[in-house]
């Protein structure tokens, strides 16, 4: 038995843009292992898609090696394209057929028929039920990624591979399919899935960051919010802007940035925060607050990315 | 092979549950081939004749009686001078003139000639060349008649030149130009959906989910192809319907050799239509696309120009034009009633075709993005 479902390393991939090559992935590293759920985090256009397809075997890359389950994504594509079950961002069902269409026709592709994995589809499925002669086109976004995760799961693939399944999904239906993805995993799928949204790293059981084409930091979410190195402070106050402005003109402040309606601010040694309490009392007037605040994978995400710019 | 069935049946449930595709498909050739070849009818009718008859002799009347019992041409009749029947002609309203001068009969019976002026307008040529070819026609027929009247003991040296018109007797022009419009329309059509077909999944992203599906390259195209060229052979059938109810026409040849060119030139087309549908990145350039040939195609494929008529390097561009080999196919099978022996020529250039255009498409079918 293997140990990685997947393994990446030191994958290139380039473009060809208006101004010469554009690197889309630059040497990136990381491996899968098996019977996990494996999130790759980063913003948009950080290269989660070209990731997915090089996995997927629909694209090669410019240098680098990949494997599934040990075959080599470069030779044995059409073994592996057998027992992956890739879900692309965008909807990719065919819209002028029901679902119950989608669903035999992406069975009988892979030679299966809709009962034989019931077992594994069978929570989404009741939920689709409803619907079953609707048209794809005209479901609900989340209803629409169900469909396509069952459409994923019919051949009962060894490993998934769903590329931004909750953009575009209301908050209940995200649950959902994280709920199904946890699912999957204790019924023996491996799980690569890429998210934009922080909040959703933390049902992954790995994770990696990416931003700009490279990886940042790969680990367990809670290991790489315990090796976050400072204290966050969450200051916070009436006109947040101004304080993000007046937080950043200050020597001692290591960084500061929003977060929603505050700031969080990291300051170079632990002895300066009273000198903000200080400045800010002084400056900026009554009525801000400054706590202590325990890191966010955001927060880690921010840091890495920061440090990778400089 | 069962994968491969449910493929094509993927393909005809996207193609009916169309609200407009199915209509496209029937309703648009029926309806061009019920008016196109009347529009692309060549015999030139209606043409409006001026006669200037200043003569008002009983024979000059016979003359113009003559030409305005002609179905051919609509006479009027006008006591006014040359030059307004020529203002007439520069705004549009004749298309000739025939001018009869004072003393026709009494030069005809005296010096045995007189001259009569044909004004034309050639701006259309087509139209003007024929109306002075009917125009002689009718004044050479009424001079023999008169000498025959006048002078019946005089022999004159008379040729009468009987024409044998082999293969169209009638020179009924809708003979010649509906076979050629039906290889058009099933070209078209089977070309269109074709062209339309890869690239609509590409739009769709429906192409990403199929190619990570385990199905061969191959096996794919000819998914594509087969439901296309089963409409292709049923819009051939529709139109060589038409051809017999509303024309009356029927291949003097038989049925299945039209069948036989047909299946394999289809093959061809329709993976024509799939290789502008691979190389295209969206639906409005694969149309674009298609459209730029299909002109170009059309034009040159003699159904409405003899390519005979046409300059040697433009001859030389047919020669690349499957178009062109079905249309002659076709009209030899209507027409003279051709035979496989007749039409092998055709038939392996047509092969050469399929083989080619069939192997593109499958090679210009691109997996892996990049």
């Amino acid at each position: 038995m293997l140990n990685n479902i997947i393994t990446v390393s030191g994958v290139s991939k380039f473009y060809a843009g208006a101004s010469g090559r554009v690197p889309a992935l630059v040497d990136v590293s990381f491996d899968v292992p098996q019977g996990c759920i494996f999130g790759l985090i980063g913003p948009d256009g950080a290269g989660k898609t070209t990731t997915f397809r090089i996995i997927a075997t629909l694209m090669l890359p410019d240098c680098g090696e990949v494997t599934v389950s040990g075959l080599s994504a470069k030779r044995d594509y059409r073994e592996i394209r057998r027992f992956i079950g890739y879900m692309p961002g965008r909807f990719s069902l065919y819209q002028d057929l029901s679902v119950q269409e989608n669903l035999e026709f992406f069975a009988r592709i892979f030679g299966v028929k809709i009962g034989d994995n019931l077992g594994l589809i069978e929570g989404i499925y009741s939920q689709l039920e409803p619907f079953k002669n609707r048209l794809a086109g005209r479901l609900s976004g989340g209803m629409k990624q169900k469909l396509a995760l069952c459409c994923a799961l019919i051949h009962c693939p060894r490993l998934l591979l769903l590329d931004e399944p909750t953009t575009g999904v209301d908050p209940v239906s995200r649950q959902e399919l994280w709920e199904i993805l946890g699912a999957m995993r204790s019924k023996g799928i491996s799980v690569l899935v890429s998210t934009p949204y922080m909040d959703e790293a933390m049902n992954c059981d790995k994770m990696a960051f990416i931003s700009k084409g490279k990886i940042l930091k790969t680990g367990s979410p809670q290991n790489i919010i315990d090796s976050f190195p400072q204290q966050v402070y969450r200051v916070r106050g009436p006109d947040a802007f101004r304080l993000l402005k007046f937080l950043r003109g200050l020597p001692c402040v290591r960084s500061a940035y929003s977060f929603g309606d505050s700031c969080h601010v990291c300051v170079k040694s632990t002895s300066d925060i009273g000198d903000v309490k200080r400045l800010l009392a002084r400056d900026v007037g009554p009525g801000i607050k400054v706590e202590e605040f325990s890191a966010s994978l955001e927060d880690c995400f921010i840091r890495l990315a920061q440090n990778d710019d400089n | 092979m069962r994968r491969f069935l449910y493929l094509i049946e993927k393909e005809f449930k996207h193609i009916f549950r169309d609200k407009f595709m199915p209509k496209l498909i029937f309703v648009i050739p029926i309806i061009q081939l019920l008016i196109l070849p009347w529009a692309a009818d060549f015999e030139v009718k209606n043409i409006n004749i001026e006669i200037l008859d200043r003569d008002m002799s009983s024979l000059s009347r016979r003359l113009c009686l003559k030409i305005s019992a002609s179905e051919y041409f609509t006479a009027t009749f006008s006591s006014g001078s040359y030059e307004d029947s020529l203002w007439k002609i520069e705004r549009g309203q004749t298309d000739m003139i025939l001018e009869i001068p004072h003393g026709f009969e009494s030069d005809l019976i005296k010096h045995k000639g007189s001259q009569v002026l044909l004004g034309v307008n050639a701006i259309n040529g087509l139209k003007g060349g024929m109306g002075t070819s009917y125009a002689n026609d009718i004044i050479s027929d009424f001079c023999s008649e008169m000498a025959l009247r006048n002078f019946p003991d005089s022999k004159p040296f008379n040729v009468e030149v009987l024409a044998d018109y082999r293969f169209n007797p009638y020179l009924n022009s809708k003979a010649f130009i509906v076979p050629a419009i039906v290889v058009f329309l099933f070209s078209l059509i089977g070309g269109i959906l074709a062209a339309l077909n890869i690239v609509g999944e590409k739009e769709l992203g429906t192409m990403e989910q199929m190619n990570v599906a385990p199905i061969s390259k191959t096996m794919f195209i000819a998914s594509k192809l087969l439901p296309v060229w089963i409409l292709g052979m049923l819009i051939l059938t529709i139109g060589m319907a038409i051809a017999y109810l509303v024309y009356g026409l029927l291949p003097k040849g038989s049925f299945l050799i039209v069948y036989v060119f047909a299946a394999v030139y289809l093959t061809a087309f329709t993976a024509f239509g799939l290789i502008i549908s691979n190389i295209s990145s969206s639906a409005q350039q694969a149309i674009l696309t298609f459209l730029f040939f299909i002109l170009i195609f059309l034009l040159m494929s003699g159904i409405f120009t003899p390519i005979d008529s046409m300059p040697h390097w433009a001859q030389n561009i047919t020669i690349c034009n499957p178009i062109r080999y079905m249309v002659e196919v076709m009209r030899s099978i209507y027409l003279k009633g051709g035979t496989f022996e007749d039409l092998q020529s055709q038939f392996y250039i047509i092969c050469v075709f399929t083989l080619l255009l069939n192997i593109y498409a499958v090679v210009s079918f691109k997996r892996n993005v990049n």
